[in-house]
């Protein structure tokens, strides 16, 4: 099912608030998560994981590190749910 | 270079009568019980259904993005340590290469390993949080108030089961005093109110069943004591070099003396009947803090509320004392807190240190009729007043495993 990339954007927010405290309303798509967002690496694999059940899509480790910001996290699940 | 003193300076605690050390304290001479029956179904398939939780939840003291990285263990230990901390005054500035941190867990994150187990088995291993390890080991808790404190003269988790809380912070006393650190916060924690670990205990017959009082079955000293009952929370002390502390004008609660640590050899559960290890661990904190029996004006006892493990302690007190524990106002309570095993020599210690400032002893509930058998001083139902001028108090703490734990307090 295709999803819309300002579906996938509210949804990361919501998840990167819960898994990591920041504020959705900080959290835009250009952010990079390790140096903006300060998510640590153990979150980020909690992100991930909550991304994949939330939005039917699978995340190999090996994208993950391609995965820097917020927009390229968008890109990548909504060309995986295409 | 002069020998080094060490002392306390800082009191933190998170219990089953209160989320901090005054109410806590308050809770303690009031002779309140924190014993509650537990509301979750699984009490059902155990023959205990009581069991002492924390007064004030975790999740009322801290962030809660925060409170998902930690194992319950682990929050308790920041609580306790955040107010200790501050309540030394909160000496930021301090060199953190002389700042340690050493605090114990009887059992470390069983709950999180217990439940990140049912999420493999229902989700798989992708299900499994990535936070899972450093929330299960038993050294979380030190790590993680370590790295808030940003220490760097060391971190360390002594464990000896129920011993464990009165080990750290003989480890944190030495450390100290042999020049490895100037100040050191230390403790213990415990989380492990859950049905495997409470199935676990009651399979040894170790627990109380007497579920139609449970404010009632933490009962040392009494001839109907049944068994212990479990509790979780901590406690933490802020250890100071003497000098260093009265540099900075620190308040100062008293002087740690010193420890005496002995194994029994004899079973992994059961105590040593003639507590010959009890009585040497008595001598040599006597020795290491330049004490005599004489001196000795309160005790917080192990007693746990178990048929054996309360005579035998008992008698190793009357032994090592002799004539001397006549005036020694025993104190058991874990009649009020439950038994906080890796975090019940800490509570205990912070409970000393509160009755060398107050010159109270807090009481012990719950005996109805005493035990003909111990023939010791017991402080019943309420407080007692302990002498003026200069005095000390002794902390016993004991661990499956045959650890014996003996920490002395000197009034200052």
């Amino acid at each position: 099912m295709a999803l819309s990339p300002a579906d996938v954007l509210s949804g990361i927010k919501e998840i990167v608030e819960e898994v990591a405290g920041i504020p959705a309303a900080s959290i835009e798509l250009d952010k990079n998560f390790t140096d903006d967002l300060e998510v640590d690496s153990l979150s980020m694999v909690e992100v991930v994981v909550a991304c994949e059940e939330r939005f039917g899509v699978k995340i190999p480790d090996e994208k993950v590190t391609e995965l820097a910001t917020v927009g390229d996290a968008v890109n990548f699940i909504v060309n995986a749910a295409a | 270079m002069s020998e080094r003193r060490v002392v306390v300076t800082g009191l933190g605690a998170t219990t089953p009568l209160g989320g901090d050390v005054e109410t806590t304290w308050k809770a303690l001479l009031a002779g309140q019980s924190g014993v509650r029956l537990l509301t979750e179904d699984w009490r059902e398939l155990l023959p205990v259904h009581f069991a002492a939780r924390v007064a004030i939840e975790p999740a009322d003291q801290m962030e809660r993005v925060e409170m998902r990285r930690l194992d319950r263990s682990e929050q308790f230990a920041l609580v306790a340590s955040r107010e200790a901390w501050k309540d030394a005054g909160s000496p930021d500035d301090i060199d953190k290469e002389r700042l340690g941190v050493v605090i114990a867990s009887g059992i470390g994150g069983v709950i999180t390993l217990l439940d990140q187990f049912v999420n493999l088995n229902e989700k798989g291993a992708r299900g499994v949080s990535p936070h899972t390890v450093p929330m299960l080991m038993p050294n979380g808790p030190a790590a993680n108030v370590g790295l808030e404190l940003k220490a760097k003269a060391g971190v360390h988790t002594p464990v000896s089961a129920c011993a464990s809380g009165a080990e750290a912070i003989g480890y944190a006393y030495e450390m100290i005093k042999n020049n490895r650190a100037d100040i050191i916060v230390t403790g213990g924690v415990e989380a492990a109110v859950h049905q495997l670990p409470m199935a676990g205990f009651a399979a040894m017959k170790a627990l109380s069943t007497r579920n139609d009082a449970p404010q009632r079955a933490s009962r040392p000293y009494d001839v109907d004591r049944d068994g212990f009952v479990l509790g979780e929370g901590g406690g933490v002390l802020v250890l100071e070099e003497y000098e260093s502390a009265k540099a900075r004008g620190a308040k100062i609660y008293c002087e740690v003396g010193g420890q005496g640590l002995t194994s029994d050899g004899y079973h992994i559960a059961a105590p040593d009947p003639d507590g010959e290890g009890v009585q040497r661990a008595i001598k040599f904190a006597l020795q290491a803090s330049g004490l005599s029996t004489k001196d000795i004006v309160h005790l917080n006892a192990h007693a746990t509320s178990t048929p054996a493990g309360d005579v035998a302690e008992a008698n190793a007190l009357r032994k090592a004392l002799g004539a001397d524990a006549d005036h020694v106002a025993v104190s058991a309570t874990k009649s009020m807190t439950g038994h906080l095993l890796g975090g019940a020599g800490a509570i205990e210690s912070v409970f000393i240190v509160k009755a060398l400032q107050e010159r109270l002893a807090p009481p012990t509930i719950n005996i109805e009729n005493l035990d003909p058998a111990v023939t010791i001083d017991v402080v019943r139902d309420t407080p007692r007043q302990l002498p003026a001028g200069d005095i000390a108090a002794l902390n016993d703490s004991f661990g499956f495993g045959g650890h014996n734990v003996v920490l002395a307090f000197k009034s200052l």
